[in-house]
């Protein structure tokens, strides 16, 4: 696969580490509940097709991405920075 | 025989070469089966089950039988290809598979129990008992069954690997791949064409024929030599694309340095990646045989093979030939045979509507029912409706009609579909995004319909690359329909090869479907057909043809079996190019590095790093006795270690204490300049993910070390932390470590020895315990942290790293004038066991801060990461496994890091277990072993006695249960 880093350009996957879902950037505040945590910690969607994911720039810039996935065919879609992410506010 | 006529080959150069130890002659640009087939020599193989007598079946990289061994001991490659395999002088080749020789086998013998060897027989012959099949049936049908050999011994020529980028991959060269390459090339796309041969042209290599009025060979010369002058075109011959990958990447294999003699720092290959933004696939296609009785004797092969011999190479394989077909193809070859004056004895098609222009013995609606002969073609045998007549042939020319070679469509996972008309498969569109199929490989047969593909494929791949590119004129070229009748198998008894690579029949697979083995994949499984070298390229649609009529299917419902990478075999060598011995892994190295070498101190890895485990003094036989001497350095004298491999990471800014405070579950923005605090970092989960101190150098700057072990997870995790979580905190940090040099300085003279290095001495006052600041060491900037990893008074003094080898020096020169000296990772760990203090044996990533006894350092005051996580109800029970100490009672006195811990009396089973031992050293200090470990409830059961078994290394005894620190369990000695 390559991965198109927004500072760096498009690269090889290998560069790249991963982290699993973008949801992980959602983290709940300290006194949330249990259920909120368990979510947050361990329950992820598995689905067919186009995901939201985090990706790290081990071997270039070091930047955390969110990059969107299609999981059946491995095609990439916008890949942001994760700190621009979490720095759009709705 | 060589030919008259104007092949290939360079009539001017002869070349020398050797195969079963026989020397023969052939000339430049032979090929090993073209060179040995003009010597005479049809018997190149034994097969892969039978033993059969094989010959060469194509010209091409999809050969199954004529595999053969080239060089010698580490640099033998066996499973050759002698279809791909260029002669040059001195090339030593022998054959495989055969014993004694090649001419007489004595594995001969088992083609007569053929009758028992058919499919499954594996299965069901050498099912009991149950043991031999690993000690006996597998290890002799090994030796009997198979293809060449490795040598065993450790490669010493040299791989490469590399990588390439372009716009525009062009797999192929013939009128197809020639055509798209100049079309785009011309847009001015950076263009990458790859051909497996070793000259530009494909099939128009081996076909007479004309394009543009002019001889296609030297049309695809023209165009080779236009290529090689454009500088945005690469051209890569001798280079297989063996795979597509996700997002336009490709390997490709690369032959360096098969074709010559191995030259000194010349690699042989060199495995390619290549990064595509779009690809004409232009691969061709490969002719099929046809299934009839002993289609496999040598002399029988493919009529493009015998084409290709004749007109690229200038040999007949034969005096007298006769070919066979289904498909228009045949009358061109015996056209071509003709034309260089080779005798045509036969011209079979078993179309009964077909009609021949040529001037040769015809028969249409005719079948190739058997042959003669054992290791050459006698005769072969025509059945017609009037009956069956015997022709004396030396060479059959076959053709089942072309299959398109569209493996790498079908890499992602894509099927192809099947066309009615040209009886084949051919891809669809999109099974390999960035891939468009173009010509004979997309079932484009004629040489007028490729060039129009090449250049439409060309054309597609531009404007999608936002370039304009231009219709060219096209050549005029041949634009006759392909026309075709199926047939697979002609009926009648006797075996009738499929696949000749793994000797399967027809009879195997009808075998097959009546076990019920009817899908396609099950029947592969089951009779072996398609795997080993060609996978099946040679007989992979006529099988599944076979066994569509036997189970009453369509090809369509019937289906492929799954085409996978690599295309052609690769060697594991080229793969793992660079990637063997030191390029496994990259080495670090400390500043003293050079130093303990010296000392002949031995290196142990610590992640990437290299580190002394021990320094011998002169006598010293063993380790421990080094570990012993150095361990007493620390307690008694002082001792000088090389602590730089821990993560160091600078982080400066407004919120950096906030951000520590996030990180760490205790409080950091409290802390003064000038102080280090020990902190204890969590994952979101509740677990210990690492451990170390933090010096605040200023207001706004603080130093953390993190193990050496997890430096770089640590940095990865704070790097998510820092963007993903908190981007809003204005701070910034780097990684350091490779920037400082940094010594412990440890024992009861740890600060004399410094006073004689420093430019200003310290003192207990203005140096208290866990201090930090800037000092001078003879005009150098240095930092000096008073921390203490072994419990005694001491230092870690840090230097720019430049400076690092000459502190070291000093300070070991120093340290031992004052009776102590350096020590290494044995002493180092057994000084931190003595005081309890935990490393990553402890903190392995199932343990909490609750279970190390730190629960008191989760700051109630501030959220933290993994501050919820750890509160769950289930990481505080009381009867977790806690870390404790242990003390051997028992009669070894000898505790193992490993071994488990059980109730004394019990059973000691996995039922009965209360947990385990994590570090063990043996205490010089305390004259005893000493042992850290986890213990159910184990905070509360100190003064017990358990029993520790090693079932492994079966060691048994049992120990008494402690508190973790052993030593000095006040402090006192590092406050001193």
């Amino acid at each position: 696969m390559r991965i198109a880093c927004p500072l760096c350009g498009e690269r090889d996957s290998r560069e790249f580490s991963y982290k699993g879902h973008a949801l992980a950037l959602e983290r709940p505040a300290e006194d949330a509940g249990v259920a909120a945590w368990d979510d947050y910690l361990h329950n992820r969607d598995n689905p067919a097709g186009l995901t939201q994911e985090l990706w790290f720039h081990d071997m270039g810039c070091a930047s955390w991405l969110v990059a969107e996935r299609n999981t059946v065919t491995h095609e990439f879609g916008a890949v942001r920075l994760a700190e621009d992410v979490k720095g759009a506010k709705p | 025989m060589r030919l008259a006529g104007k092949g290939l080959i360079n009539r001017n150069k002869r070349v020398r070469f050797c195969f079963d130890g026989r020397d023969y002659e052939g000339f430049e640009g032979d090929t090993l089966a073209s060179a040995l087939l003009a010597n005479g020599v049809t018997l190149m193989a034994r097969s892969f089950k039978y033993h059969r007598p094989r010959g060469v079946l194509t010209a091409g990289s999809e050969e199954p039988n004529a595999l053969v061994t080239v060089g010698k001991g580490s640099s033998q490659d066996p499973n050759v290809r002698a279809t791909v395999q260029e002669i040059y002088e001195g090339l030593e080749a022998v054959s495989q598979n055969r014993w004694p020789s090649l001419d007489f086998d004595v594995m001969a013998v088992n083609d007569l129990g053929a009758p028992f060897l058919g499919a499954g027989f594996y299965y069901k012959t050498f099912m009991w008992p149950k043991a031999f099949w690993e000690k006996l049936y597998e290890p002799v049908i090994r030796r009997a069954a198979g293809l060449g050999a490795i040598s065993g011994a450790p490669i010493e020529d040299k791989y490469e690997r590399a990588f390439a980028h372009c716009d525009v991959l062009v797999i192929g060269s013939g009128p197809t791949g020639l055509m798209a390459a100049l079309t785009a090339a011309e847009a001015g796309a950076d263009v990458l064409l790859a051909e497996e041969d070793s000259a530009l042209g494909g099939r128009l290599l081996s076909e007479s024929g004309e394009i543009d009025g002019i001889p296609a060979r030297d049309w695809a010369a023209a165009m080779a030599e236009k290529l090689a002058g454009m500088d945005n075109v690469r051209l890569m011959t001798r280079t297989s694309v063996t795979g597509a990958y996700d997002g336009g990447t490709y390997g490709a294999l690369e032959r360096v340095a098969h074709h010559r003699p191995l030259a000194k720092g010349l690699p042989k290959e060199c495995f390619w990646r290549i990064a595509a933004k779009r690809t004409v696939l232009a691969a061709g296609a490969l002719e099929r045989p046809v299934a009839f009785q002993n289609n496999d004797r040598p002399g029988v092969m493919m009529a493009s093979a015998l084409r290709a011999y004749v007109n690229r190479w200038n040999v007949a394989p034969g005096q007298k030939i006769a070919l066979f077909g289904n498909n228009d193809s045949i009358h061109d070859v015996a056209a071509d045979l003709l034309a260089a004056g080779v005798h045509i004895a036969a011209l079979i098609d078993s179309r009964a509507e077909a009609t021949c222009a040529l001037d040769v013995p015809f028969y249409a609606g005719a079948q190739v029912c058997g042959t003669d002969g054992r290791k050459q073609l006698e005769a072969v045998s025509i059945a017609r409706a009037s009956g069956v007549e015997k022709v004396l042939v030396d060479c059959l020319g076959m053709s089942g009609g072309w299959n398109p070679t569209l493996h790498l469509t079908c890499h992602m996972n894509g099927r192809p579909e099947w066309r009615e008309e040209i009886a084949a498969f051919v891809p669809k569109v999109g099974m390999v995004p960035g891939l468009m199929a173009a010509g004979a490989c997309n079932g484009a047969f004629s040489t007028a319909a490729c060039l129009g593909e090449g250049v439409g494929a060309a054309q597609a791949a531009c404007e999608a690359l936002g370039l304009e590119a231009k219709a060219p004129k096209l050549p005029s070229a041949e634009n006759r329909p392909y026309r075709i009748a199926p047939l697979w198998a002609v009926a009648g008894k006797g075996r009738a090869w499929l696949d000749f690579q793994n000797d399967v029949t027809v009879k195997d697979v009808k075998q097959a479907a009546v076990e019920n083995f009817r899908s396609v994949e099950h029947m592969k499984r089951y009779t072996t057909q398609g795997m080993a070298t060609d996978q099946g390229k040679n007989s992979n649609v006529q099988a599944l043809a076979v066994l569509a009529d036997a189970t009453g299917r369509g090809i369509p419902e019937t289906g492929t079996t799954t085409y996978r990478p690599p295309f052609t075999p690769v060697a594991i060598a080229a793969m793992a190019a660079g990637a063997a011995d030191k390029g496994f892994a990259p080495e670090r190295f400390t500043t003293s590095h050079r130093l303990t070498v010296a000392a002949n101190a031995p290196q142990i890895e610590a992640g990437l790093w290299y580190r002394p485990s021990y320094f011998p003094a002169k006598g010293e036989t063993t380790w421990r006795q080094s570990c012993d001497r150095e361990v007493g350095y620390v307690r008694q004298a002082v001792g000088i270690c090389d602590v730089s491999t821990l993560g160091k990471i600078d982080i400066k800014g407004k919120d950096a204490g906030a951000f520590l405070d996030f990180l760490y579950t205790n409080m950091f923005s409290t802390l003064k300049v000038g102080r280090v605090r020990y902190g204890l970092m969590l994952r979101e989960d509740g677990h210990v993910m690492d451990d170390g101190t933090t010096a605040r150098l200023a207001d706004d700057h603080f130093v953390m070390t993190t193990t050496t072990a997890a430096a770089g997870e640590v940095m990865k995790h704070m790097e998510f932390v820092s963007q993903g979580l908190r981007p809003d905190m204005d701070m910034r940090f780097a990684s350091v470590t490779e920037q400082w040099a940094q010594f412990a300085v440890a024992g009861p003279k740890a600060r004399a020895l410094l006073n004689e290095v420093l430019d200003s001495p310290i003192d207990g006052e203005s140096w208290p315990f866990m201090a930090c600041g800037p000092v001078k060491l003879g005009g150098v900037d240095g930092r000096l942290f008073r921390i203490s990893f072994s419990g005694e008074h001491a230092y870690e003094v840090a230097v720019p790293a430049r400076y690092g080898e000459s502190l070291f020096a000093t300070l070991k020169a120093r340290a031992e004038a004052l009776g102590g000296g350096v020590y290494g990772m044995e002493a180092l760990n057994v000084l931190r066991i003595e005081k309890g203090f935990i490393t990553h044996a402890e903190i392995h990533g199932r343990v909490t801060a609750f279970d190390i006894g730190m629960q008191g350092m989760l700051s109630k005051k501030k959220d933290f990461i993994g501050k919820a996580a750890a509160q769950r109800a289930g990481l505080l029970e009381e009867d977790r496994e806690m870390l404790v100490g242990l003390k051997p009672l028992g009669a070894v006195k000898q505790l193992m890091a490993g071994a488990h811990l059980y109730n004394a009396g019990a059973e000691p089973v996995r039922q009965s277990n209360q947990g385990y031992i994590t570090s063990v050293g043996f205490s010089p200090t305390l004259g005893t072993y000493l042992g850290l470990g986890f213990l159910r409830g184990g905070r509360a059961r100190h003064g017990e006695t358990v029993q520790m078994v090693d079932h492994v290394r079966g060691v048994a005894t049992t120990c008494e249960v402690c508190h973790p620190v052993f030593l000095d369990p006040e402090g006192e000695r590092s406050r001193d």
